[in-house]
């Protein structure tokens, strides 16, 4: 682990996010499927979070969960995974941490992506072009936008 | 099988509870040729699904109402241009399809057989490369390209003759290191959203994703007329798209690999007519 407590006090300071260090993807650490810390060492901002989600471009997480309070702004929900409402009061943040950066951990075999993880993949591809990936294979959401999503998942209350 | 039909449960939704709902509705073709859309599934497939589907089944009314009449199936336009180059000579023999094969009705039946082992060449061929090997071996005339407008327009022309017939590819003997193959890639879950075709196809099919409505990527009824793209298209370019939804690196039209997984994913339409040229989204 990197020093990473040094990290969130410098930028609760300075108060921008460009400081930051993100934890890397190879060395985040899982505890039950749940991560206790922090990704970014920012607080997230729930209300990107909300928009990452209903996003086809970024997190696309209606492709397979609906959540009841998008749906007037994002039509068109899935019903692969279960629905999202509630999340927030049946898992803590450290949960809801690890299942968005790899559900794998929590649930085995999960169809859900694991959406802050770079090695592994079979035939990674560049994007949705069909070509092979280059060295510029990045996560599929950012450190900061993962804690963005898990900030507006704690929201999610019935 | 795991699902349950009936809009009650979308609000119980949860995780492992797959409602399938495919119609329940029958296919008869020009109101004579009954349609077989659902089955039984395949000795091959039995630890896996009681029933093999059609793509039809799980498409709108008017999508399907399209495909029960060939005067309202704007894939038969493309149908009827390739009876016509059928009988156009070609290439430095001097021959067309028809100088050798007489009427388009004598391939009656080879499309529910294809992928198919050719003994000669020693190797599992699409009906594609049949058709694309009489015309470089056979007429001295240029392969078509793969899943291009005459190929594609070719293959609906004979797959037309054989609506009804059940699918019935071979996958034992010389054909089962392919079939092997292919089914490898159906179960490999590709790209960086980690997902095989079974993910989609075998284990969430009559679930909604997103805006679609997932059937079990069945290939009986290609080529496939799509509403999207106003044209017909063929089982490999569909592969590649829906390879490509893995954000994976694809494989090409008319590869190793795709032949091979044409086999296999034809396999498990075994039973299932021939509905090409069919129409979807
Ligand atoms: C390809 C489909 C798919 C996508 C895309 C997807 N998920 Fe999931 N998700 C699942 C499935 C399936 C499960 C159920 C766990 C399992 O695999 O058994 C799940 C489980 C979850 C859970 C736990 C559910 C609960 O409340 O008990 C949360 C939270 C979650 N996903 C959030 C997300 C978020 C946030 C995103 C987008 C960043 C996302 N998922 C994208 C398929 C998906
Ligand atoms: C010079 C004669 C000749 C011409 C011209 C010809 N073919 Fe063939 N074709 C054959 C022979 C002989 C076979 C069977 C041999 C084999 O299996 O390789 C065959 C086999 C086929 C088959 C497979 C039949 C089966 O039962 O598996 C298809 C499909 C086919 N041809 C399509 C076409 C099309 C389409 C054209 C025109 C573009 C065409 N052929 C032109 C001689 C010809
Ligand atoms: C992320 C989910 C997903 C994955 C993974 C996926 N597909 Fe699809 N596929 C779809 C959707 C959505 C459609 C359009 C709706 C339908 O017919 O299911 C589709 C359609 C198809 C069709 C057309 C069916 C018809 O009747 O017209 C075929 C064939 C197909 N897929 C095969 C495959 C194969 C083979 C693979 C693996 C290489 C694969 N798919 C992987 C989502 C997926």
């Amino acid at each position: 682990m990197r020093n990473f407590v040094i990290t969130v006090a410098v930028t609760g300071a300075l108060a921008s996010s460009a400081f930051a260090e993100d934890v890397l993807p190879t060395d985040v650490r899982y505890e039950d499927g749940a991560v206790s810390v922090s990704l970014s060492g920012v607080a997230g901002d729930a209300a990107n979070g909300r928009k990452i989600v209903g996003d086809k471009k970024q997190g696309n997480c209606v492709a397979c969960h609906s959540v009841t309070e998008l749906k007037e702004t994002v039509p068109f929900h899935g019903e692969i995974g279960p629905m999202l409402d509630g999340a927030g009061d049946r898992w803590s943040e450290g949960e809801l941490r690890g299942i968005v950066a790899n559900a794998k951990i929590m649930f085995d075999e999960s169809m859900m992506p694991s959406f802050y993880k770079t090695e592994g993949y079979i035939r990674p591809g560049n994007a949705y072009t069909g070509k092979a990936a280059d060295e510029t294979l990045t996560t599929l959401l950012t450190a900061q936008q993962i804690e963005d999503v898990v900030a507006y998942l704690t929201t999610l209350k019935e | 099988m795991k699902y349950v039909t009936g809009a009650a449960l979308a609000s119980l939704l949860t995780t492992s509870l797959a409602f399938a709902d495919p119609v329940d509705d029958t296919l008869i073709l020009n109101e004579e040729t009954d349609m077989i859309t659902r089955t039984a599934a395949p000795a091959h497939l039995s630890d896996t699904l009681d029933e093999v589907m059609s793509g039809w089944l799980f498409r709108g009314t008017e999508t399907r109402a399209m495909q029960a009449d060939d005067f309202d199936n704007p894939g038969m336009i493309f149908v009827e241009q390739a009876q016509d180059s059928w009988m156009i000579a070609e290439g430095t023999e001097g021959k067309s399809c028809s100088s050798c094969h007489n009427d388009m009705d004598s391939m009656a039946g080879v499309k529910a057989t294809y992928p198919k082992w050719n003994e000669e060449a020693g190797e599992v061929r699409t009906l594609q490369m049949q058709m694309n090997n009489c015309r470089t071996e056979r007429m001295g005339a240029e392969a078509w390209g793969y899943d291009k407008t005459p190929a594609i327009n070719m293959e609906a022309a004979l797959s037309a003759v054989s609506r009804g017939l059940p699918v019935n590819v071979a996958i034992d003997g010389p054909a089962q290191s392919a079939w092997e193959l292919g089914k490898e890639l159906y179960y490999t879950r590709t790209g960086q959203l980690e997902l095989s075709c079974a993910n989609c196809h075998e284990d969430s099919y009559g679930m909604m994703i997103r805006a679609d409505h997932l059937s079990q990527g069945q290939i009986n009824g290609f080529p496939v007329y799509r509403l999207k793209n106003t044209k017909l298209n063929g089982v490999h370019s569909r592969f590649k798209g829906c390879v490509r939804d893995t954000r994976a690196e694809t494989y090409k039209p008319g590869s190793a690999e795709f032949v091979a997984l044409e086999l296999y994913v034809a396999s498990r339409g075994n039973g299932l007519s021939v509905e090409g040229p069919s129409i979807r989204n």
